[in-house]
C-alpha cells in the first residue's frame, strides 16, 4: 500500500528530500542552541565576579546564538515551503492518478464503486492522506532525531543527571502506546458510527417530503437522538482515553524538573560547582522538555497515521483496480460495417451471480437494419445492447461487429462506431454546443444544426433566447425530459456511427416527434444499423426485426405482423397499449 | 426548469464554497456558544474553567522555586561550602513544596481534560440534536431552496470545526493566555528592564503572525474555492462516467481535470506554506529573543545596572536564569495562541452557519382541529375514544367553547386557489377542484403546469396565497398540520426509502402496524410477489435508498408504505412511472383495490394510469383548461385529445 502511494510523489521527490535536509539542519541548530546558551549563562555568571571583563565574550556567544537562530529560522521557513509544495503536489498527483485510473475503468469497475464513494475518495480521503504526508515529512525525521540528539546532549552535559530520562522515556513511551492502542479502535468505531449518522441525516434530508408527508418528525427526532447519544457515549470514551495524554506527559515534565533540581543542586553543591554548573543544569531542563515534546509528537504521528490508514486504503483500492476490459495487443482500428452478431452469448454481471442475466442469445443483424427490442423491466434489454460497444465482456460466446469479435477492436474505434444513447442519460454543464461537441469535437455549426434537426431538437433549441449557446445546468436539469433526450440523440448522431443504439431514449418524447425522429433515421442514415429499445409498441412497430425479451432471453423475434401471431407477450402488450390508452401516449 | 416538487439538492460541494464566504470573526457567536455551554453544564463547566485557570497558574509558579533553589546553590558555591546536608535543609523543603504543587497541577489537569472530553462531546451531541430537531420543523421550502450538500456540511464540516474549537482551541487559548499573564507578572516581579526586552520580541511576533497569518487566511479562502470547484467537477464526471465512456471522452475530461487540479495544487501550496511557516518563524523569534535577553541580562549584570522590579531584588544570576526559562515559556505560549487563531476563525465561521440553521424560522402551525379515533354510540352519535377503531373524526373546538366532531370522509375542495413559489411568478391561477369522498381525480399537463404544486398545497407543504382549500368542509389552515398529513397518503415519483428492512420501510406508514398488516399492504400494492423473492424476504436490509432494488420495485414499496397508513385520501404523484406497462397492468388490480373507497389524486404521465379517473383535469401554465371524464374529454377533441393521440409532448 505504501509503495503504491509513494509512487505518486514523483516530481515532488525533490521538495520532499529538501524538506528533510532543511529539517535536519533546523534540528541540529535547535539542539545546539541550548548547548551554547548554557555557555552564555556560565559566561554571565562568571561575569558577575569580574565585572566588565567578560562582556566581549558575552557578545560573541550571543552573536553566535542570534546567527544560529536566524539560520534556524531560514531553515524552518524553507522547510515549510518545500514541505507544503511536496504535500500539495502529492495530493494533486493522487487525485490525478485516481481520476485517470477511473477513466480506464470499464462499466463493471464503475458499478463496483458508487459515484459518491469515488468523490469522497478523491476529496476527503486525499485530504486526510495529504495532511498525514505533511505531518510525516515534517516530523518523521525531526522527532526521532531531536530525541536522540537531546538525550545525547543531556548525557554529555548532565552526566548522571541525564539518568532521569532512563526513567521518563520508557515510562512515557509505555503510557503513550497504551493510550494509542486503546484509543485507536475506539476512534475507528466512532468514526464508522459517525459516518452512518451522517448518512442517516442525508437520508432524512432527501426524504423530507416523506417524513413530513407521514408526520414522522417526532419519530425521526427520536431515532436521531438515540443514534447521536450512542455516538456521544463512544466519542466521550475515546476522547477521555486520549485526554490522559496531557496529564501523563505533564507528569514526566514535572518529574524531570523535580529530579534535576534536587539531584542537580546536590551534585553542584557537593562538588562546589565543578562537575556540572548552573548553566548546564538549566540546559538539562530544556532538553527534558524537548525530549517529552518529541515523544508526544511521535505518538501524535502514530495516531494520525493509523487514522488516515483507512483513507489510504480506500485510495489505493481505486489505484489498484484493474480495468476488467483491456485493449488487445494488435487491435483492429477500422470497423467494416454495422452488422452485429451474437453467437451463443450468455452474460452475468459478477462471477458469483447464480443466474445469467442474459442467456443463450443468438442474433444476427445486417447493416442498416432497424431492430426493435421490447420487454418488461428486468428482462435484460439494456444488458443485451451494452455488449455491442463492449461496455461489458460476454461471459460465454462472442459478440461481433462488422464480422469481427468486439474484443479484437481497439476500444475507442469500436465505441466511436457504436453510438449509444443511455437510458440514464446526462448532459454536462456548459452550452448546448459544448454538449453536442461531445459527439464530435470538430463538428461545424452546420453539422450540429443538421443533427439537431434530425433529432427534432432544432426547433426548441432555436426557441431559447440564446439558441445553441444556451447554458445547460449540471445533469441537464434546466431542459425538460423530452428535450434532454432529443439533445442526447443529436449528440450521438454527431458521431456518425455505424450502429446507433437508443436505450429507451424517446420515452419522454411525444409519439408524433418520436415517429418523426424514426422517419428521419430511415431517410438520412439508412446505412446505420439502428437498435431501438422501447416501452411503447409504436416505437418499434415498423422495425425490420423486433425482439421480445423476457427474463434474460429472447423469447420471440420477427416483424410486427409475425409477432402478433406468434408471441402472446407481444400481443398482450400491444393490446393493452392500444385498448387502454390508445397505445399512443405511454411513458 | 427544475420541478418544484423535486429535491433540488445533489452533490455536496457547496460546503467548501460556503466556507470561504463568512470568515469575519463574529464575537456574538462566541458569546452564544459560551452561553449555551454554560446553560448545558452550569456546574461542570465552571469547575473545568477553574481547573484550567488554576493549572495555568500553578504551571507558571515553578520558575519562582527554581529561582530560589538556584539562589541557594549560588550562595553555597560562592561560599565554597560543599556540605550537602546543610544545603538540603534549605533545598529539600523547597523541592517538596514544588512537588506538592505539581501533584495539585496533575490532578487539576487530569480533571480538566477528562471533564473537557465529556463536556465537548455532550455539547456537540446537544448541538447536533438541536440542529436536527430544528431542521425537522422547517418548512419544505427550506429543503427545496437549499442544496442538500450545503445542509449536510452543517453536520459534517461545521460540527467538526466546532469540535476542534471547543475541545482544543478555546481551552488552549485560555490556558496559554493565563500562562502568558502570570509569567508576565512574575517577570515584572523579577525585573522590569528585562520584561521590556521580552515585550519588544512579542511586538515582533504579533506583527509577523498578522502578516503571515493574514496571508495564509487569504490563500485558505482561495483554496476553499478551488476545492469546491474541483469537487464539483469530480462530482459531475463521476456521475456521468458511463456517458464519458460511451463517447470515448476519457482523454478530454482527463485534460480538463488536470487543469483544475493544477490550480488547486498551486493555491493549496501557498495556503499551507504560509500556515506552516508561522510556527518556525515565531519559534525562532523566540530563540532570538532568548539570546537578546541573555545578552541584556549579561549587560545589566556586568554594568551593575540598577534593577527595577516589584520584588526589589537586584540583578543576579539567580534572576537571569529563571528569567530566560520564562522567556522560553512565554514565547512558547504566544506561539500556541498564534497557532490557534486560524482554527478559531474557522470554528467561529462554522458556529455562525450552525446558528443560522438553528435560527431558521420553523414551519408555523396554528391549526387546532385535530384528528381523533371515534366510535359510534347507539344513537348514531360519534364520540371520541382512545383505542384504534379504524374510524376517525375531526375534533373541532369552537370559539364559544363547544366541540364538534366531523367524521373523516375525504372530501377535498379547492376554490379559486392562487399560488406562487416566488413573488411575481404565479404558478397557479384560479384553480378549483372538487373531490368527493371516494373519487379519483387526475391531473395531466406539461412539466411546470402546476400538477405537483396542487398536491403540495393540499398537504400544506406550502401555503396558498389566495383562495380556499377545505377538507371535509374545514379550512385546512385550521387543521393541525401533522393530523392533516396523517389523513393523506402520499406516494412520490422520487422514491425515498430508509436504511432498514423492507418491513421497517413499509411500517413507516403506520408505526404500530403489525407484520401481518404490513404484508397485507404489500400484497395490496402488488409488492408482495417480489419481496418474498428477495434473499431475506421482508427482512431484507435496504441501504443507500434501496439501491439494491430497481426503481419500479422501490415504487411498489412506497405504495405499500402509503397503503399501510390506510388514509382516506391518497396522492399518487407519478407513483407508477417507473413500473413498466406490463407490470403495471399486473399490479393494476391491487392498485384499484387500494384506491377503492378513497379519494385519490393522481398525477401521471402515462395516460393509461389516469383514464379511469372520475374526473381528469388538464393543466396548462397553472390553469385548468379542461376537465371531465376520459370519454368527455376525448369527445371534446381539445388538448387532452391531442395528448391522447400523441400530437403533444407531455413533458
Amino acid at each position: 500500500m505504501l509503495k503504491k502511494l509513494a509512487k505518486c510523489v514523483r516530481e515532488y521527490k525533490k521538495p520532499t528530500v529538501l524538506t528533510f535536509i532543511f529539517i535536519i539542519l533546523e534540528v541540529v541548530l535547535e539542539c545546539l542552541i541550548p548547548f551554547i546558551t548554557s555557555d552564555l549563562i556560565n559566561t554571565i555568571s562568571k561575569a558577575t565576579d569580574s565585572a566588565g571583563v567578560e562582556m566581549a565574550s558575552i557578545l560573541k556567544t550571543g552573536g553566535l546564538l542570534a546567527l544560529m537562530a536566524i539560520i534556524s529560522l531560514c531553515c524552518g521557513g524553507a522547510a515549510s515551503v518545500t514541505c507544503s509544495k511536496a504535500s500539495s503536489g502529492f495530493a494533486a498527483n493522487l487525485r490525478h492518478d485516481m481520476f485517470h485510473r477511473i477513466q480506464t475503468f470499464s462499466f463493471q469497475n464503475i458499478d463496483r464503486f458508487s459515484s459518491s464513494s469515488l468523490v469522497t475518495r478523491m476529496t476527503t480521503d486525499v485530504n486526510n492522506v495529504q495532511m498525514s504526508f505533511m505531518m510525516l515529512i515534517r516530523t518523521a525525521i525531526r522527532a526521532p532525531l531531536m530525541l536522540v540528539f537531546a538525550i545525547t546532549m543531556a548525557f554529555i552535559m548532565g552526566g548522571k543527571l541525564a539518568l532521569t530520562f532512563v526513567v521518563i522515556v520508557p515510562f512515557l513511551i509505555a503510557v503513550l502506546l497504551i493510550i494509542a492502542r486503546n484509543a485507536m479502535p475506539a476512534f475507528r468505531r466512532v468514526f464508522k458510527k459517525y459516518d452512518r449518522l451522517n448518512e442517516s441525516v442525508e437520508e432524512n434530508v432527501r426524504a423530507m417530503r416523506v417524513v413530513k408527508g407521514f408526520s414522522r418528525e417526532e419519530y425521526e427526532k427520536e431515532k436521531f437522538g438515540d443514534a447521536a447519544e450512542d455516538i456521544r457515549r463512544d466519542f466521550t470514551k475515546a476522547e477521555r482515553i486520549v485526554a490522559l495524554n496531557s496529564p501523563a506527559s505533564q507528569l514526566c515534565v514535572y518529574f524531570n524538573m523535580a529530579f534535576v533540581l534536587l539531584v542537580g543542586s546536590r551534585i553542584i553543591i557537593s562538588n562546589g560547582g565543578t562537575t556540572i554548573n548552573v548553566g548546564e543544569m538549566s540546559a538539562m531542563l530544556t532538553y527534558g522538555i524537548q525530549v517529552l515534546m518529541q515523544l508526544m509528537m511521535l505518538s501524535m504521528i502514530y495516531v494520525m497515521l493509523t487514522m488516515s490508514a483507512e483513507s489510504a486504503r480506500r485510495i489505493v483500492e481505486v489505484l489498484n483496480e484493474e480495468s476488467s476490459l483491456t485493449n488487445p495487443a494488435h487491435a483492429i482500428t477500422t470497423v467494416a460495417d454495422g452488422s452485429v452478431d451474437f453467437e451463443g452469448v450468455s452474460f452475468k454481471y459478477s462471477q458469483g451471480a447464480s443466474r445469467y442475466a442474459l442467456e443463450n442469445v443468438d442474433l444476427h443483424i445486417k447493416p442498416g437494419m432497424t431492430v426493435g427490442i421490447i420487454g418488461g423491466t428486468g428482462s435484460s434489454k439494456t444488458t443485451l445492447v451494452q455488449l455491442i460497444p463492449r461496455l461489458y465482456d460476454t461471459t460465454v460466446g462472442t459478440v461481433k461487429v462488422g464480422g469481427v469479435d468486439v474484443r479484437d477492436y481497439d476500444l475507442d474505434t469500436l465505441r466511436d462506431s457504436v453510438a449509444m444513447v443511455l437510458q440514464k442519460n446526462l448532459l454536462f454543464s456548459g452550452t448546448i454546443k459544448d454538449n453536442l461537441r461531445w459527439g464530435n469535437e470538430n463538428a461545424t455549426d452546420e453539422e450540429m444544426i443538421e443533427a439537431c434537426k434530425l433529432a427534432q431538437a432544432d426547433d426548441f433549441v432555436n426557441s431559447f433566447p440564446d439558441g445553441y449557446d444556451t447554458h445547460i445546468e449540471q445533469g441537464g436539469t434546466n431542459v425538460s425530459g423530452g428535450q434532454k433526450q432529443r439533445l442526447c440523440i443529436a449528440r450521438a448522431l454527431l458521431k456518425k456511427p455505424k450502429i446507433l443504439i437508443l436505450d429507451d431514449s424517446t420515452s419522454a418524447v411525444d409519439t408524433k416527434t418520436d415517429a418523426l425522429i424514426r422517419r428521419g433515421f430511415g431517410e438520412y442514415i439508412p446505412e446505420t444499423t439502428k437498435i431501438i429499445i422501447a416501452q411503447r409498441i409504436a416505437s418499434v412497430q415498423d422495425a425490420d426485426l423486433i425482439l421480445v425479451m423476457d427474463n434474460g432471453s429472447i423469447v420471440a423475434s420477427g416483424t410486427h405482423a409475425q409477432l402478433m401471431k406468434t408471441s402472446p407477450i407481444y400481443r398482450e402488450v400491444y393490446e393493452q397499449q392500444t385498448n387502454s390508452a390508445g397505445g399512443e401516449n405511454n411513458g | 426548469m427544475a420541478k418544484p416538487g423535486m429535491p433540488l439538492g445533489g452533490p455536496r460541494h457547496g460546503g467548501g464554497a460556503a466556507m470561504g464566504q463568512k470568515r469575519e470573526f463574529d464575537t456574538k457567536n462566541l458569546f452564544r456558544i459560551l452561553k449555551m455551554m454554560f446553560s448545558f453544564y452550569p456546574v461542570l463547566l465552571p469547575i473545568c474553567l477553574i481547573c484550567i485557570i488554576a493549572a495555568g497558574a500553578v504551571n507558571s509558579v515553578p520558575s519562582i522555586f527554581m529561582q530560589k533553589v538556584l539562589a541557594v546553590i549560588e550562595t553555597y558555591v560562592k561560599a565554597g561550602n560543599t556540605d550537602w546536608v546543610e544545603a538540603s535543609a534549605e533545598i529539600v523543603p523547597l523541592t517538596l513544596t514544588l512537588i506538592a504543587l505539581y501533584a495539585v497541577s496533575i490532578i487539576l489537569i487530569t480533571l480538566q481534560s477528562q471533564l473537557m472530553a465529556y463536556i465537548t462531546q455532550g455539547f456537540l451531541d446537544k448541538m447536533r440534536c438541536a440542529m436536527f430537531n430544528g431542521m425537522q420543523n422547517l418548512p419544505i421550502k427550506y429543503f427545496d431552496t437549499n442544496k442538500h450538500g450545503d445542509i449536510m456540511s452543517y453536520y459534517t464540516n461545521d460540527i467538526d470545526t466546532l469540535r476542534q474549537l471547543i475541545s482544543q482551541s478555546l481551552p488552549s487559548l485560555l490556558q496559554s493566555s493565563i500562562i502568558v499573564v502570570t509569567v508576565l507578572f512574575i517577570m515584572l516581579y523579577y525585573s522590569v528592564w528585562m520584561t521590556l526586552v521580552v515585550a519588544l520580541g512579542v511586538v515582533a511576533m504579533i506583527l509577523v503572525s498578522k502578516n503571515v497569518g493574514g496571508g495564509s487566511a487569504t490563500y485558505f479562502v482561495r483554496q476553499q474555492r478551488a476545492i469546491a470547484k474541483t469537487e464539483g467537477y469530480i462530482q459531475e464526471i463521476m456521475n456521468g462516467q458511463k456517458v464519458v465512456k460511451v463517447f470515448t471522452h476519457e482523454k478530454k475530461v482527463g485534460e480538463e481535470f488536470d487543469e483544475i487540479n493544477g490550480e488547486l495544487n498551486q493555491v493549496g501550496f501557498k495556503a499551507h506554506a504560509f500556515a506552516n511557516a508561522l510556527g518556525p518563524i515565531i519559534n525562532n523569534i523566540g530563540n532570538v529573543l532568548y539570546v537578546l535577553c541573555a545578552i541584556a541580562g549579561g549587560l545589566f549584570l556586568t554594568l551593575g545596572a540598577h534593577n527595577i522590579s516589584i520584588s526589589g531584588m537586584a540583578f543576579s544570576i539567580s534572576i537571569i536564569v529563571p528569567f530566560l526559562n520564562m522567556t522560553k515559556q512565554f514565547t512558547g505560549n504566544v506561539n500556541q495562541v498564534s497557532q490557534q487563531v486560524n482554527m478559531i476563525v474557522m470554528g467561529m465561521a462554522g458556529a455562525g452557519r450552525i446558528f443560522a440553521l438553528m435560527d431558521e424560522k420553523p414551519e408555523t402551525d396554528d391549526g387546532y382541529v385535530t384528528l381523533v379515533n371515534v366510535k359510534e354510540g347507539k344513537d348514531g352519535e360519534i364520540c371520541e375514544c382512545a383505542e384504534h377503531t379504524g374510524k376517525w373524526a375531526w375534533k373541532h373546538p369552537h370559539s364559544d367553547g363547544s366541540l364538534t366532531y366531523t367524521p373523516l370522509r375525504g372530501d377535498v375542495r379547492l376554490t379559486d386557489v392562487d399560488f406562487e413559489y416566488e413573488e411575481g411568478k404565479p404558478v397557479l391561477h384560479d384553480v378549483s377542484v372538487y373531490a368527493e369522498p371516494g373519487q379519483k381525480v387526475a391531473f395531466v399537463g406539461a412539466t411546470g403546469a402546476g400538477k405537483t404544486t396542487i398536491t403540495n398545497l393540499i398537504n400544506r407543504f406550502y401555503d396558498i396565497a389566495d383562495g380556499k382549500i377545505r377538507y371535509d368542509g374545514i379550512n385546512i389552515n385550521k387543521i393541525k398540520k401533522s393530523d392533516l398529513r396523517r389523513s393523506l397518503g402520499i406516494v412520490l415519483q422520487e422514491t425515498n426509502l430508509f436504511t432498514g428492512t423492507v418491513m421497517d420501510n413499509i411500517r413507516y406508514g403506520r408505526l404500530d402496524a403489525t407484520d401481518d398488516e404490513c404484508m397485507e399492504a404489500a400484497r395490496l400494492a402488488g409488492a408482495d410477489d417480489f419481496i418474498t423473492r428477495l434473499p431475506d424476504g421482508y427482512g431484507t436490509m435496504l441501504t443507500n435508498n434501496g439501491s439494491n432494488l430497481s426503481q419500479g420495485q422501490r415504487q411498489l414499496i412506497a405504495i405499500a408504505r402509503a397503503a399501510v397508513a390506510d388514509p382516506p385520501v391518497m396522492i399518487l404523484d407519478e407513483a407508477t412511472s417507473s413500473i413498466d406497462t406490463r407490470t403495471e397492468a399486473i399490479v393494476q388490480k391491487g392498485m384499484d383495490k387500494l384506491m377503492e373507497g378513497r379519494t385519490v389524486f393522481v398525477i401521471a404521465h402515462r395516460l393509461s394510469t389516469v383514464m379511469n379517473s372520475d374526473v381528469i383535469m388538464v393543466l396548462d401554465h397553472g390553469r385548468i383548461i379542461e376537465r371531465g371524464t376520459h370519454e368527455e374529454l376525448i369527445e371534446r377533441r381539445g388538448t387532452y385529445y391531442q395528448l391522447y393521440t400523441g400530437a403533444f409532448e407531455l413533458e
